[in-house]
């Protein structure tokens, strides 16, 4: 170990008295180390933001913010206006949200308040196995096999916003399940009971009472479910037909293939030389990508530390 | 409508919309080993692709893939351990710790193709790794830190404070009771936390886009600077770059890369379940 974590550990170093030499200089170094481990995390995200300012400012520098709110996409005629990928981001995730939101929710409550023990024992691992299938496996399911079925309904090609948060719904939904569940679950027994009590039906109990008190912790579910869609990438790359255009309003408006930022990124970096403008836009998206979901997760992150401190991640321990 | 009316319906409501989630996933793996399987042969786990990719096998896929998740292991299990060792037992409730729980939410948010841009910017250009095994598995070991710190934490969290008290009572220095106390009891969730979060990092796509992943490569990587195929971008390449892809290889590809990630999901509830049996406490 270098001179220097020995240095960073020895003031953090308060029962080494009673240890001999050797073993408290061994102490002294792990727990150093463990120490500046412990900042790590902000080191790395701060090291994220910071490579991806060095190749993507270039963006917000060298192209004017009316070209960039502009509705074409062309980078080979050197035209990078943003408003389509905005969109088809927009539109995928909200189509994803609508759908995973009501599936979601309710299933939470099922498995939290309303199945009996044995359905759970065999739902919750399921939904589990959901949240491991990788993305490219359900995007290419929904290349070979979904698309058709969507095209079948009606729409002119099967790839569509529609197929994208389709599958985007049931990619969040694991996140928002279990971190429903545990907002349901953190609403204390005396509230059902008091509620059951005085007459209350189950119904009653589950509408009036345990919802309304986990109201903040199903808002972060639904918050780190839209963080989820709007960041995936290889699902909905295969499936939304990546056409950087913005469909017109209308009834139809889902069924049209729209292109997102994150595919725009998958696949156009692989062509574009380093140090081109085109490839500092796709970084500047990626900067754009970093905020929206950054301010989801922090704003979330804050709402968790108001409801009483409970934590978001590792619902499956 | 009674109240019990009004209840009854609405647990049968709840019970079919419970349905709409869980059948799909039943069918979705079903549909994927039904026509996998009939791709599945040893020549096709231990071949290289030949005949412009349509024939063959995915060997060099499935070795790169689980070179991958082993170079991922080891960058990110040291440092998200000790983050995680910190957080349980040295943090202290103030404004730094704070940070770092923000800094961890937001490494876990983060899109998968943001950490794809990372790695190409730092390790790929910055720090002249090129297109390589180690480019990759940085990227992927940073990607994945956040779900082992939190899994982490937690097993170390539900070690019982008094093994602590116990310990430092009798003289143990406040390293040798995690060491020798907390550590090994925390052992099997960590243990968890970290099959689940390199099954999901086995089975990324987009940060090894432009990291490691190369096109067509028949022969095995040499050295960590090399380049290598992986399963799933092996699948995006088959399922859309490669022109008449028989479709029987496409789906063995899938159910291959579905059977990797299911097994470390599988093995994590086991190595949780007999754990957990087996605890003392």
């Amino acid at each position: 170990m270098a001179a220097t974590e020995e240095l960073h550990g020895a003031g953090t170093h308060r029962q080494a008295k009673a240890a001999p030499g050797s073993r408290r200089w061994g102490e002294i170094i792990i727990e150093g180390v463990i120490q500046i481990a412990g900042i790590s995390a902000i080191v790395i995200i701060a090291l994220i933001f910071l490579f991806l300012l060095r190749e993507g400012l270039p963006m917000f520098l060298d192209i004017p913010l009316r070209q960039l709110f502009s509705t074409q996409w062309y980078p080979i005629e050197d035209k990078f206006g943003l408003a389509p990928l905005l969109y088809g981001s927009l539109l995928v995730t909200v189509g994803a949200v609508v759908i995973a939101l009501p599936l979601g929710l309710i299933t939470a409550i099922y498995l939290g308040e309303l199945a009996p023990p044995w359905q759970r024992e065999v739902l919750k691992p399921i939904i589990e196995v959901l949240a491991g299938i990788p993305s490219i496996v359900l995007g290419f399911l929904g290349w070979v096999a979904l698309a058709p079925l969507v095209q079948a309904l009606g729409a002119p090609t099967g790839l569509t916003a529609f197929t994208g948060s389709l599958i985007l719904a049931y990619m969040s939904l694991p996140t928002i399940i279990s971190i429903a569940e545990d907002a349901l679950y953190a609403v204390p027994k005396e509230y059902r009971d008091g509620a059951l009590a005085i007459g209350a039906t189950q119904w009653q109990t589950i509408w009036r009472v345990v919802l309304p008190a986990a109201r903040s912790g199903l808002l972060i579910a639904v918050m780190l479910g839209i963080g989820r869609a709007i960041g995936e990438t290889m699902a909905v790359m295969l499936v939304t037909g990546n056409a950087a255009n913005i469909p017109p309003f209308g009834p139809g408006i889902f069924f049209q293939p729209v292109r997102t930022m994150t595919a725009t990124i998958a696949a156009e970096m692989g062509e574009v030389a380093q140090g081109t403008l085109h490839y500092n836009v796709l970084f500047g998206i990626g900067i754009v990508l970093f905020v929206i979901t950054f301010a989801i997760n922090s704003l979330a992150n804050r709402l968790v530390g108001l409801s009483g401190g409970r934590r978001t991640r590792g619902g499956q321990l | 409508m009674s109240r019990q009316q009004t209840h009854r319906l609405a647990v049968a409501v709840f019970t079919v919309v419970a349905a709409i989630v869980v059948v799909p996933i039943i069918v979705v793996i079903l549909y994927v080993v039904w026509l996998g399987l009939p791709a599945m042969s040893w020549a096709f786990l231990t071949q290289p692709p030949s005949n412009g990719m349509t024939e063959g096998g995915i060997m060099p896929a499935l070795v790169g893939t689980i070179v991958l998740t082993i170079g991922t292991a080891l960058v990110c299990m040291p440092l998200a351990i000790a983050t995680a060792i910190y957080l349980a037992e040295y943090a202290q409730d103030n404004r730094l710790t704070r940070l770092i729980r923000l800094a961890i939410v937001n490494l876990a948010g983060i899109p998968s193709i943001v950490y794809g841009l990372f790695g190409l910017g730092a390790f790929v250009l910055f720090m002249g790794l090129g297109t390589s095994i180690a480019a990759g598995s940085l990227t992927l070991g940073i990607m994945t830190m956040p779900v082992i710190i939190s899994t982490a934490e937690e097993a170390i969290l539900s070690v019982p404070q008094q093994f602590r008290t116990v310990s430092l009572s009798l003289g143990a220095t406040r390293w040798q009771t995690i060491r020798h106390q907390v550590l090994p009891h925390a052992l099997p969730g960590m243990l968890t936390g970290m099959i689940l979060g390199l099954g999901r990092a086995a089975g990324e796509t987009a940060p090894i886009l432009f990291t490691v992943a190369a096109f067509y490569l028949p022969q095995l990587p040499k050295s960590i600077f090399d380049q290598t195929m992986a399963l799933p971008y092996h699948l995006y390449v088959i399922a859309t770059q490669v022109p008449g892809m028989p479709l029987r290889q496409q789906y063995g590809t899938a159910l291959v890369l579905l059977l990797i990630v299911m097994t470390m999901t599988l093995v994590a509830s086991l190595v949780r379940s007999i754990m957990r049996r087996r605890r003392e406490w």
